[in-house]
C-alpha cells in the first residue's frame, strides 16, 4: 500500500458514478478577518449520505449554513443540480435543514409545524393534510399530531423535526448534529432509523457531527474536516484502511503512530523494520491496534514484521483484549482475541500492508 | 452584606418597619376609597353614615364620562402608535447594523429619562411649530410618540430572548421573511405585545405633565380632576378615584399573570432543554 492511493482525489468512492447533485467549488469563509472555511471543495452525489466530520470550530455547521442559505460565501460557489444556489435566498433553496435544537414552533402543534413548509408555499388544503399525515407516519409521530412541541420529549422532538423538513420533499436534507442532545440508546436507535429513511427516501443527506463513530455507522461517505480545510474524503472504510495524515488517522478509529526513518525502500524504527515504497525521510506511519497479532494466535505470514513486546496493561472488552505493548521503549496499543488474562512478554507480528504511511 | 443576622436578631422589628413602609404606601388609598362612601364629605373623621350618593352623582356627570371616554380613546390610539413605531425601533436594534446604532438607541430611549415637562414643552412647541391645533389628537400624537421608549424596551427583551433559529427554520422551509415576520416572530412576541400594550395603556391613561402641554378643549379624565380639585375636593372626586384604582388593580393583575405565564413557560423549556 502506497501512501498516494489514500490520497482524497483517487478515492474510487462508489457514488462518484452517479450524478452529481450539490458541488461546492473553491468555498471560503471569513468572519472578519477570521477564516473559518479555506477554499472547500466537495461534490456531493444524488442519493448519497455523506457526513462533514470534524472538531468544534472545523467550519462543518458554517458549511452547513452556506448550504442552507443562512451565511453566505466569502468567496466560491455552490452549485445544486447546475444551478448557482449560493445567490439565492434560503426560502428558495431546494434545501431543508434538521437544526440540532430542532428550533421547532412552540406556538404551533406538531402537525402544524409539519404543515408549514406546504402553508407558506400555498400547496392546497387538501393536499396538505394528506402530505402532513404521511410525513408524520413516517416518523411515527401520527399520535402526537394535535400537542403542543414544547410537550415532547427530546426524541420526539427530533421526529418532528424530521418530518417538517421532509414534507417539503428536498432534494438535499441538511442535518446539523440532529442527535447530540439524545442519549446513547436513543441515539443508536434514531441512527439506525435515520439510515433506514435515507434508503427508501432517497432523499440526498448531509450530515453535520463530531462523532466518528455515528459519522462511520451512518455515511456513504465522510468529509473530514480541520480547521477550515478537507482533510480527508472517503468511504468510512477507505480512511479506516488508508487514512491520508495522522489526523485522519487518529479521528476515525484508535491508531498507533510510527515514525520511521525511511532509507533504501526500507522504514526503521527502533528494532522494527519492513520494506515500503516511501520515498527517504522521515515517514509517520499508521498501524491500527488490530493489525497487530500475537504469533502464538495463528499462521504467520512469511513477510510478517516480527517483535518482542512487554505486556504493560490489558483491558478485557468482551470480544476483544486491548494490550499496551512495551516495544523498544515506545508504546504500542493492540486489539487481540479475548484468551483470558496475558502477562510478560510475548512475540507479535504485523503485516508491512498495513503500516501506512500518513502525512503529518 | 452583613444585614443577615441583624434580620434574624430582630425579626419583629423588621416586621413593624415593614407595616410603616406599607401603610405610608396605602394608606391613602384606603382613606380615598372610604371617604368615597361617607355622606359628609371630604371633611370630618372618623368617617360616618355610608352612602352611594357620591358613586350616583359620579354616574350622572357627563363631563367626567366624556374626559373618561376621551382618555381611553387617548390611550387606545396611544398603544397602537407606539407599538407600531417601537416593534420597528426594537427589529432595528436587535437586528440591523447601521452607523450610529447607538446614538439611536440613546435617542430612542431618551423620553423614558427626560421630564415630562420637557418632552410635553418640546411637543407643544413643535405642534406650534407645525400650525396643528391642539386638541384630542396632539394628546394621541404626544403619548403615542413619548411612550415609544417603553414599547422599545419591552419589544426589545423579547426579541432578544427569542430562539432566532425558529426564523431560520421558517425561511428554510420556504417562507419570505415577511411571512416569517407574521408567522413566526410576531406570534413569539405575543406575550411581550400584550405586557407592553397593558403597560403604555395605564402610563397614558394618567399622564398629566405632557397631556398638560398638548390639550385643547376636550379634557382627558386626569386633567379634568386636576382641574375640578382647583374648585375644592369632593367626594365624587374619590368615587372617581376609587374606580381608577379597582381597574388598575385588575389591569395589574393581568398582567402579573401574563408575565408568570411566560416566566413559566421558559421555566419549563429550561427543565425540558436536555
Amino acid at each position: 500500500m502506497t501512501p498516494d492511493d489514500s490520497r482524497p482525489e483517487h478515492d474510487p468512492a462508489a457514488s462518484i458514478s452517479k450524478e452529481t447533485l450539490l458541488e461546492i467549488r473553491q468555498v471560503s469563509k471569513c468572519f472578519g478577518s477570521r477564516e473559518v472555511l479555506k477554499g472547500i471543495s466537495l461534490e456531493i452525489a444524488a442519493g448519497e449520505f455523506l457526513t462533514l466530520l470534524g472538531e468544534s470550530g472545523s467550519g462543518k455547521t458554517t458549511l452547513l449554513r452556506l448550504i442552507a442559505g443562512f451565511e453566505q460565501p466569502s468567496s466560491g460557489e455552490i452549485r445544486m443540480a447546475g444551478e448557482r444556489l449560493d445567490t439565492l435566498p434560503p426560502y428558495k433553496r431546494r434545501v431543508n435543514t434538521v437544526f440540532q435544537n430542532y428550533a421547532l414552533f412552540p406556538h404551533l402543534s406538531v402537525r402544524e409545524n409539519v404543515s408549514y413548509g406546504l402553508q407558506v408555499s400555498g400547496v392546497a388544503k387538501t393536499e396538505i393534510s394528506g402530505r402532513a399525515s404521511d410525513a408524520l407516519r413516517m416518523v411515527k409521530m401520527e399520535e402526537y399530531a394535535a400537542s403542543r412541541t414544547t410537550k415532547l420529549s427530546g426524541g420526539q422532538q427530533q421526529r418532528v423535526a424530521l418530518a417538517r423538513a421532509l414534507v417539503n420533499r428536498p432534494k438535499l436534507l441538511l442535518l446539523d448534529e440532529p442527535l447530540s442532545a439524545l442519549d446513547a440508546n436513543l441515539r443508536k436507535q434514531m441512527q439506525v432509523e435515520l439510515k433506514t429513511l435515507q434508503r427508501e427516501l432517497g432523499i440526498t443527506f448531509l450530515f453535520v457531527t463530531h462523532d466518528q463513530e455515528e459519522a462511520m455507522a451512518l455515511s456513504d461517505r465522510i468529509a473530514l474536516l480541520k480547521d477550515g480545510a478537507l482533510e480527508q474524503v472517503g468511504s468510512p472504510r477507505e480512511i479506516y484502511a488508508h487514512p491520508a495524515t495522522s489526523y485522519a488517522a487518529q479521528f476515525i478509529g484508535q491508531t498507533n503512530l510510527v515514525r520511521t526513518d525511511v532509507r533504501g525502500g526500507i522504514a526503521r524504527c527502533g528494532s522494527l523494520q519492513w520494506g515500503t515504497t516511501s520515498s527517504d525521510g522521515n515517514v509517520l506511519f499508521s498501524l491500527r491496534p488490530e493489525a497487530i497479532h500475537r504469533v502464538a494466535d495463528g499462521r504467520v505470514p512469511t513477510d510478517a514484521v516480527r517483535f518482542h513486546g512487554l505486556i504493560r496493561q490489558q483491558i478485557f472488552s468482551g470480544s476483544s483484549e486491548q494490550l499496551e505493548l512495551e516495544v523498544s521503549g515506545a508504546l504500542l496499543k493492540a486489539r487481540v482475541p479475548a484468551q483470558g488474562p496475558l502477562a510478560g512478554a510475548h512475540e507479535f507480528w504485523f503485516s508491512p500492508s498495513d503500516a501506512v504511511a500518513v502525512l503529518e | 452584606m452583613s444585614g443577615e443576622p441583624k434580620h434574624t436578631r430582630s425579626p419583629r422589628l423588621l416586621g413593624l418597619y415593614a407595616l410603616a413602609v406599607f401603610a405610608f404606601l396605602y394608606l391613602p388609598i384606603v382613606v380615598l376609597v372610604v371617604y368615597s362612601f361617607n355622606r359628609d364629605g371630604v371633611g370630618g373623621f372618623p368617617p360616618r353614615h355610608f352612602t352611594w350618593n357620591w358613586y350616583q352623582q359620579l354616574f350622572g356627570d357627563s363631563a367626567i364620562w366624556d374626559s373618561v371616554a376621551n382618555s381611553l380613546m387617548v390611550a387606545a390610539g396611544a398603544v397602537v402608535l407606539s407599538l407600531t413605531l417601537g416593534l420597528l425601533a426594537a427589529l432595528a436594534l436587535d437586528r440591523a447594523t447601521f452607523p450610529g446604532k447607538s446614538i439611536f438607541r440613546r435617542l430612542v430611549l431618551l423620553p423614558l429619562i427626560l421630564p415630562g415637562i420637557i418632552t410635553g414643552l418640546s411637543l407643544l412647541m413643535f405642534a406650534v411649530y407645525e400650525g396643528l391645533q391642539l386638541s384630542l389628537l396632539t394628546v394621541f400624537l404626544g403619548h403615542g410618540t413619548a411612550l415609544i421608549s417603553v414599547a422599545t424596551t419591552e419589544l426589545f427583551a423579547g426579541l432578544q430572548k427569542m430562539d432566532r433559529s425558529q426564523e431560520e427554520a421558517s425561511l428554510d422551509l420556504g417562507a419570505t421573511p415577511w411571512q416569517s415576520f407574521w408567522r413566526v416572530t410576531l406570534p413569539n412576541l405575543k406575550l411581550s405585545l400584550i405586557a407592553a400594550g397593558l403597560l403604555i395603556f395605564t402610563l397614558s391613561m394618567d399622564e398629566i405633565a405632557v397631556t398638560f402641554f398638548l390639550i385643547g378643549r376636550d379634557n382627558t379624565l386626569p386633567l379634568e380632576i386636576w382641574a375640578r380639585l382647583r374648585r375644592g375636593i369632593t367626594p365624587e372626586i374619590n368615587a372617581v378615584s376609587t374606580l381608577i384604582f379597582g381597574v388598575s388593580v385588575i389591569l395589574i393583575l393581568i398582567w402579573y399573570q401574563i408575565r408568570a405565564r411566560s416566566m413559566g413557560k421558559e421555566a419549563q423549556e429550561l427543565l425540558e432543554r436536555p
